[in-house]
């Protein structure tokens, strides 16, 4: 169960290796310059990382979740924002791919695979981040067409994506009342905010997404009218566990930048790794970060096999991965001494990156009411 | 088309590589074994014409133990579609005549328009291999190239030699030998790691091969260790640095 199988093996080492030579020499200029590289994202999607686990027949590369978790921890050992970005783009083209209907799928999934088209996903709203079955974005059907009027916020991708999956109100019936609609750029209607001025993740844009009397046709419509707040807590589970992915690829890379320094760098005659209080502070990241990444790939065999206690434990991953990301970086910065502060040595976008994965996907506080079995969506 | 890509699993060049001192064989347990970059390149350029025209076929053939295969199984992995690995005890240690003859008689026996081989290889570093090959086929060789296209009519290729650069061709078959000049191979993808297992790779072993038995072989005299790196030269400049630097760049044939 934790032993990667040969496949397994040769996948994490090939993207290793694309991270290594396409992200790695690249990811503290694309985080300075607020460059989103859409070449470097096409070629990783020629790898089959556009559709992880969507299914081969319209592209996609029918994988597991558990292959995802490896994919992802490798990808952003390299960078993290990027990682990041690829998996909410999986989030999409898993979602059309799981809930779209035969046309949908032929006509949405292969470039999406191929990253040729990017996506982006439209929940959170100015108004309702935690408390997403608040959302105000409303498509009210007229004819053959849904009318879109709104606003969503935080939105990886805008301005630069293809698709965007919109989950709007048709019905004033709280969650019941949400629909999944799939909103292609380029119809009149639908505008851009600013790219917002972030801690981290600067290598990909944010920005609010605007919809001023958009219309899509119905055929649009992914799943029935109602069924969208399903299909966006569905999309989070494995959002979630990727994440905690990204988050355990970012702190391992600190955790080894810091073993690094610690046997280089010399203080008081003697490297700095042999002095015992260190070591202690090097096993405890160690451990936080093997216990994230077990709790990963429980979770992500979880969902796999589909087991009714996959939301919990993707819950539980989300929250000890991100924590543990962030805390290793943290803990790496002051392992450096003044150099970790410095952004040349590459720790503090580690840390500046990992913060967000506390915040999204649901907050770490939302993760406990799930695990808890507080799901505030329930109050309809 | 056929086009077979010969294939040297070597040791990672960036690991510490070492002789067996006993044997004056390379120690396989020392380093990481990969295929040699050089031939990665040559994969690249037959895949290229695969990209192309979707007909053509690649083979890729290597002879070495039987840790070679897991090289052979990256290569299925990158793109190529069957492999072909020559193992058999009897050939531990060959040299390069012994190796240009085995794998000349691969070669007739696997079939091809094109074969595609990297200039020299990493480890050994004779350059000769594919020359012999081309010997013992008769085939038109076409070495050292920069850059190379093939088609079902011919290959034209070009070839940088001191005095300039040379526009050669060949009909098929031929054989060609590539350079650094050419691209690196393509990383495999997902859809190629997942597909390599069910690909074929052909075991042939001696008595598979019509080969005649060496008349002899290469004896490896002496072997020595590279001695340990020693410490650079140290110039303390009292005015005359700039004299000392060119005269140790001179003296050492760097300038």
């Amino acid at each position: 169960m934790f032993d990667l199988s040969d496949d397994q093996q040769a996948i994490v080492d090939m993207v290793a290796q694309f991270a290594a030579e396409e992200l790695a020499p690249h990811s503290a200029e694309w985080d300075e310059t607020k460059h989103f590289p859409l070449d470097v994202l096409r070629a990783a999607g020629e790898l089959g990382m556009g559709g992880i686990y969507a299914a081969e027949e319209h592209g996609g590369s029918g994988m597991s979740r558990t292959d995802a978790v490896l994919i992802f921890e490798q990808l952003a050992k390299a960078d993290p924002t990027i990682a990041a970005y690829i998996s909410i783009h999986n989030m999409v083209v898993w979602m059309i791919d799981s809930f779209g209907n035969d046309e949908q799928r032929a006509a949405w999934v292969p470039s999406l695979a191929s990253m040729e088209t990017l996506g982006s996903y439209c929940l959170t709203e100015p108004g309702a981040g935690s408390d997403a079955a608040a959302l105000a974005t409303k498509a009210v059907r007229d004819g053959d067409e849904y009318v879109l009027n709104g606003t969503k916020s935080f939105i990886s991708g805008a301005g630069a994506s293809g698709l965007y999956i919109v989950m709007a109100r048709t019905a004033d019936t709280g969650s019941k009342g949400i629909t999944a609609i799939v909103v292609p750029e380029g119809v009149p209607g639908l505008s851009f905010g600013a790219n917002e001025k972030k801690m981290g993740w600067n290598a990909q844009p944010t920005r609010q997404v605007m919809f001023d009397d958009v219309r899509v046709p119905v055929s649009n419509r992914l799943g029935e009218e109602g069924s969208g707040f399903g299909i966006a807590m569905k999309g989070l589970n494995g959002g979630r566990v990727n994440m905690g992915a990204c988050s355990l690829g970012g702190g391992q890379a600190a955790f080894e930048k810091t073993v690094t320094h610690l046997k280089e760098r010399e203080a008081f005659g003697t490297p700095l790794i042999n002095q015992q209080a260190l070591l202690f502070r090097l096993a405890d990241m160690e451990t936080e970060l093997e216990t994230a990444r077990t709790m990963l790939w429980r979770a992500a065999d979880s969902l796999d096999r589909g087991k009714p206690d996959a939301v919990k434990l993707c819950a539980m991953a989300k929250r000890v991965a991100t924590d543990a990301g962030f805390n290793v970086a943290n803990e790496a910065i002051q392992l450096h001494g003044g150099y970790g502060y410095l952004a040349d040595y590459g720790l503090e976008k580690i840390m500046r990156d990992l913060r967000v994965h506390q915040i999204l996907e649901g907050t770490n506080e939302i993760m406990r009411l799930i695990i808890e079995g507080w799901p505030p969506h329930e109050r309809g | 088309m056929k086009i077979v890509v010969l294939l040297k699993q070597v040791p990672d060049t960036a690991d510490e590589r070492k002789l067996d001192l006993d044997t004056g064989l390379q120690d396989r347990d020392a380093s990481d074994l990969v295929i040699d970059e050089i031939n990665e390149r040559a994969l690249e350029l037959a895949l290229r014409s695969k990209d192309a025209d979707k007909s053509t076929e690649v083979v890729v053939l290597s002879m070495g133990p039987d840790s070679a295969s897991t090289s052979v199984r990256k290569a299925l992995s990158i793109g190529a579609d069957a492999g072909v690995h020559v193992v058999d005890d009897g050939l531990a240690g060959a040299d390069a005549a012994r190796t240009a003859a085995v794998l000349a008689a691969a070669l007739k026996n696997v079939g091809f328009d094109v074969v595609i081989a990297g200039n020299e290889a990493t480890d050994g570093r004779g350059g000769v291999v594919p020359a012999m090959i081309a010997e013992h086929l008769s085939l038109p060789l076409l070495g050292n190239l920069v850059s190379a296209e093939l088609s079902a009519d011919g290959v034209r290729a070009e070839r940088q030699v001191s005095a300039g650069t040379q526009s050669i061709s060949a009909p098929l078959p031929a054989l060609l030998t590539v350079t650094e000049s050419f691209d690196e191979a393509r990383f495999p993808n997902f859809k190629g790691i997942l597909s390599a297992k069910k690909k074929k790779i052909t075991v042939l072993t001696l008595a598979d091969l019509d080969v005649p038995a060496p008349s002899g072989r290469t004896t490896m005299v002496n072997t020595t260790e590279r001695p340990a790196r020693a410490a650079g030269v140290k110039l303390t400049d009292d005015g005359t640095s700039a004299t000392a630097l060119v005269e140790f760049l001179a003296s050492n044939r760097l300038i």
